[in-house]
């Protein structure tokens, strides 16, 4: 096993889009080093990409942030403008493992990682957050939600890593918000998870809506129905009830040691709906 | 050496016993000094790994071990071929140690190999071929025992049924303890109910893996390092299996990271024995953790039938339980434990309990924190807390009508000395706890339980040093803070400052045999015989005084640490302190050392009383336990923070076990979760503040009137929480 510590990410793409069998980017390792450990993945050649200054920092940009590949939890959490603007995403990155783990697990970790149950996965598609994916062919940004197939599976393409994670610009009379289920109180996979984001017009009529649920499907899911149940109302409780109905409906998870079907699809909706509601005492600015 | 009948605990000025110092291994423990189990190493020291079968059931046909013995750096391949059959009391030990014909459950051991590097090991392991024949497997407790379950052992029969079976069956044996006719009982019942329980198996969590360092020379002498709360047991169970004299094998018991009942037999010891003689080099054994979960040993599941009638006025007139555990791939769940436990705590006429000791597919289980007891007194106190709802009748009422005390014949045969189960659910009741408001989706429970507590073998060896300090060697490894308890024991009856004492784990070869540190024996044992060794000592002590004086021994009394002549001498010379005698040892006859070896008798038996406040989220089923109180008898608290640890320590795990803690077997027989992320035991903010009692009611038994507390607290907190959850208010 080869171990590799560029400082540009030329040399990251150069390196994985390299003959080496099989290439592994090393973030935080919160994952991948645990795979390793118990055998379920043997790379041949490891690129740590925390030497890269350029993945190491957040940035303001365009009004919205520019969050480095390589930013730890922890990092996230002290941003005072993220925290401001887009507490639903800090929260579920903060949510991640323990304050041990904060301090190495990185967002775009838990994205490639792409495990259903991914915390911040389902609050940055919520977001409306994208990604810049570099590789040997350049640089594309895609949208969050476009970046998990599968349990384990990204779209990503051979030599291509994550460059950056782009959250927009928040609009006015915006909030958003995450909630999982775990049973125990922290150090736990979510059996479900559910983040909202919503936007208010002048007179308290929800103007955009976007819905994600975690651990309820192969990946995590963007719910429209449960958008478009909110969109026109003043999400009160009906408006409420009807979005947790469309996330119960959108559920197609499996019986696992972790929770039932039944159990993941009645809880979706459950989480939603109060995920729902602090968004929108955030877009009210309480 | 029981309680001197004028001798009153609770009135008595201890010095003391009863403050809270420091233990003297916290220092090495907080800045991390202390060595346990994978802390040692040895000159040309290779790693052991062990193969185990993914398989819950197979025929072994071949293993081939050929490829793997031709990597380099390989040193030694052991298998079944290296273990071969002796003691037969031990051969479920010895096919738990190491798989023979059939591999039993999904981990079960079948080679093992030492190499110079972990990376060698792990490859060799990958190159050994083992040819299975897949059997169909069993995991449940209930399926097992149906007609047509997949047999483990084709020669098991049930034991004491009559008349006895000439088919084989997963039923290793049925046990029956009781008295009088529960089905009279019933008829005299005005309300009789019958409810049906299952637990699943849990682990006992202990953070630190099982690990040792074993070195067998080629002139047949070993030592043996190694994470136990028994080492004397390993000695004695490694010397038979590996074919040693016992007095060739010595063992030093390492710090413990916990162990809860989980160390007290043998795993990979014999492996890494076996694997060190055949290599000639020491060889250094750890479980991962994924290895502690599958292939060490958790408790059992329980499958149980309570039946229980009571009248109007709240007496129970008949009680009954069918109780069935499934203990692993071999027999020897802790079924009688469980059955005699059962009813335990109430004054009884007619009772019975029958169990049934079942083998699985699963590992071996292991002791576990009052083996056998929490699961049933979960069913027990379900259906009676039921009963006092239909009656209508304060749940600790109904308790206080039924309670054992004093003269009771138990459920389960002798007849209780002094017990404090009445005081306990006195004291509960007056707890501000008791009466505390509910908020909106809470509810509160509450439970008993019951512990019978344990002496056996103890051996104790108190040197006075030539400066005054005294070194005490104990051979029962400190699983809860007690070589601290030790030490203020010993300096309580010297006389002398605690910190003047430092005690010891001696290893197997420096002191006589000790049983295993297990069923709560420790502090009252091993502390009865500290103290038998310090009365040991004055005695020397008095009588070198007396030389020193030219009078009598006799006429020398040992009072505040120091020697005093008495009688006809009162007064003739000055007292003499411990380090004054000390220092002259030699001329006064040599060292002074006191000693003790007994198999102690008189354990008193502990009860405790639990009190819960759950809130469950009515939408999720979330549970959190917003407030916990442990009461519990304690006979006399020698240090009472680590009492206190013990009390919350068992409630702790209650709460684990409760909520979410549980093997998860698949339908392919595997376990699903054998790590802490899908293991889930408790973390620490999912825990209240867990708020305890300590209620003193002395054990006639022991010299200061000491009760062992490890154990009683986890038997209650299952049906506890359970009923807190279920947001019965108390009436
Ligand atoms: C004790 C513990 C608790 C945990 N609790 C949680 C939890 O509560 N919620 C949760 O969601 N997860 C949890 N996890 C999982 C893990 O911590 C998170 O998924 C974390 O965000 C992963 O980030 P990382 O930087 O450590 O990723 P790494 O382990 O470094 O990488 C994960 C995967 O993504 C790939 N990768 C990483 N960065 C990039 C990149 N820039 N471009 C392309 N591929 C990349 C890696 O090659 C690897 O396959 C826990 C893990 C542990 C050990």
């Amino acid at each position: 096993m080869r171990y590799e510590a560029p400082t540009t990410v030329k040399g990251a793409v150069k390196l994985l889009a390299g003959k080496a069998g099989l290439a592994r980017v090393l973030a935080g390792g919160t994952d991948l080093l645990v795979q390793m450990r118990t055998d379920r993945v043997a790379p041949d050649l490891i690129v740590d990409v925390k030497r890269i200054a350029g993945m190491r920092r957040i940035e303001a940009k365009a009004g919205g942030f520019r969050i480095g590949a390589a930013v730890s939890g922890a990092e996230l959490g002290e941003h005072k403008g993220m925290r401001k603007a887009w507490p639903g995403v800090v929260e579920a990155a903060c949510l991640i493992g323990s304050t041990q783990v904060q301090g190495r697990a990185t967002l775009a970790g838990n994205l490639c990682n792409a495990s259903p149950a991914a915390d911040s996965v389902p609050a940055l598609i919520a977001a409306g957050a994208a990604v810049v994916v570099v590789g040997p062919r350049g640089r594309r940004t895609v949208p969050v939600e476009q970046i998990p197939v599968g349990p384990g599976r990204t779209s990503l393409k051979r030599g291509e890593l994550v460059e950056a994670i782009l959250l927009p610009k928040r609009p006015p009379r915006s909030g958003d918000a995450y909630l999982r289920f775990i049973p125990r109180s922290e150090m736990d996979i979510a059996v479900v998870g559910a983040g909202v984001s919503l936007t208010l017009d002048r007179q308290g009529v929800c103007s955009a809506a976007r819905v994600a649920l975690g651990a309820v499907a192969e990946r995590v899911i963007r719910v429209p129905e449960a958008e478009a149940a909110l969109i026109g109302t003043k999400v009160d409780g009906e408006a409420l009830e009807r979005m947790a109905a469309s996330c119960s409906a959108a559920c197609r998870p499996i019986d696992d040691k972790r929770g039932t079907r039944e159990f993941r699809i009645k809880v979706a909706g459950v989480l939603a709906r109060r995920a729902a509601a602090i968004a929108l005492k955030r877009a009210r600015g309480k | 050496m029981p309680l001197d009948a004028k001798f009153d605990p609770a009135t008595h000025h201890f010095r003391l016993v009863g403050t809270r110092p420091l233990r003297p291994d916290g220092y090495d423990k907080v800045v991390g000094r202390a060595r346990f189990g994978a802390d040692a190493s040895a000159p040309g020291m290779l790693v052991g790994r062990i193969l185990r079968s993914p398989h819950p059931h197979a025929r072994i046909r071949a293993i081939d071990t050929a490829r793997a013995a031709k990597l380099p750096g390989v040193k030694a391949i052991v298998t079944r071929d290296d273990f071969k059959d002796g003691d037969p009391s031990l051969k479920d030990v010895l096919v738990n140690v190491m798989a023979r014909d059939k591999a039993l459950y999904d981990g079960h051991a079948v080679a093992a190999v030492a190499a110079t590097s972990a990376s060698v090991a792990r490859k060799a392991l990958k190159l050994i071929r083992v040819d299975y024949e897949i059997l169909p497997h069993v995991t449940d407790v209930d399926e097992a025992m149906k007609p047509g379950a997949p047999i483990l052992h084709g020669d098991m029969r049930t034991e004491n049924i009559e008349p006895a079976p000439k088919k084989a069956s997963n039923v290793a044996s049925r046990c029956e303890f009781g008295h009088g006719d529960p089905e009279q009982g019933f008829k005299q019942a005005d309300v009789v109910i019958e409810r049906r329980f299952k637990t699943e198996a849990t682990h006992q969590g202990y953070i630190e893996p099982h690990a040792c360092l074993a070195s067998v020379g080629s002139d047949g002498q070993g030592e043996l390092w190694v994470c136990t709360q028994g080492h004397y047991m390993v000695r004695n169970t490694c010397a038979a299996l590996v074919g040693m004299d016992v007095s060739k094998l010595r063992v030093t018991a390492s710090e413990i990271g916990g162990g809860f009942g989980g160390k007290t037999t043998v795993f990979i010891e014999p492996v890494a024995l076996a694997l060190s003689r055949k290599a000639g080099k020491p060889v250094k054994l750890v479980m991962s953790r994924e290895e502690v979960f599958r292939a060490s040993g958790p408790t059992s599941s329980a499958s149980m039938t309570v039946k229980i009638g009571v009248t109007r006025h709240g007496r129970i007139t008949g009680a009954h339980a069918d109780i069935r555990f499934q203990g692993g791939a071999f027999a020897g769940s802790p079924i009688e434990l469980g059955a005699m436990s059962a009813f335990a705590c109430y004054d009884l006429e007619h009772v019975k309990a029958v169990g049934w000791d079942v083998v699985t597919n699963r590992p071996k289980q292991a002791a576990y924190r009052a083996p056998g007891a929490p699961m049933v007194a979960f069913a027990v106190e379900s259906v009676l807390d039921e009963l006092a709802h239909k009656i209508g009748m304060d749940p600790v009422e109904l308790r206080l009508k039924n309670t054992a005390k004093e003269g009771t014949r138990s459920s389960y045969g002798p007849k209780y000395n002094r017990i404090g189960l009445a005081a306990c659910l006195e004291a509960a009741r007056r707890h501000p706890h008791y009466e505390a408001p509910l908020g909106p989706n809470q509810g509160r429970g509450i439970a008993a339980g019951f512990w019978f507590n344990f002496g056996g073998q103890t051996c104790v060896s108190l040197n006075v040093n030539i400066d005054g300090t005294v070194a005490l060697a104990v051979g029962t490894p400190d699983i809860g803070g007690s070589r601290a308890s030790m030490c203020m024991m010993a300096a309580e009856e010297l006389g002398i400052e605690y910190d003047k004492v430092r005690a010891i784990v001696a290893d197997t070869s420096s002191l006589g045999y000790n049983d295993i540190s297990e069923g709560s024996r420790v502090t009252f044992s091993t502390g009865l015989a500290t103290i038998a060794a310090a009365r040991d000592a004055i005695g020397k002590l008095c009588a070198r005084a007396a030389k020193i004086w030219g009078i009598a021994p006799e006429a020398v009394v040992w009072e505040n640490g120091r020697a005093r002549p008495a009688g006809p001498n009162a007064g003739d010379f000055a007292p003499l302190s411990l380090a004054e005698i000390a220092k002259t040892a030699a001329k006064t006859g040599g060292p002074i050392a006191g000693h003790h070896e007994v198999n102690a008798d008189g354990a008193g038996v502990s009860f405790a009383v639990h009190l819960c406040d759950a809130e469950v989220d009515p939408e999720t089923g979330r549970v959190t336990i917003k407030r916990y109180t442990v009461v519990q008898d304690a006979g006399k608290a020698i240090h009472p923070s680590y009492v206190e640890g013990q009390f919350q320590g068992g409630a702790a795990q209650g709460i684990g076990w409760a909520l979410n803690e549980e093997y998860v077997y698949g339908r392919d027989g595997r376990l699903q979760n054998p790590g802490f992320l899908d293991y889930r035991i408790p973390v620490a903010s999912d825990l209240p503040m867990i708020d305890t009692v300590i209620v003193e009611v002395p054990n006639p038994g022991h010299p200061y009137g000491v009760r062992g507390v490890g154990e009683t607290s986890i038997v209650p907190p299952l049906a506890a929480i359970d009923k807190a959850k279920a947001g019965k208010k108390r009436r």
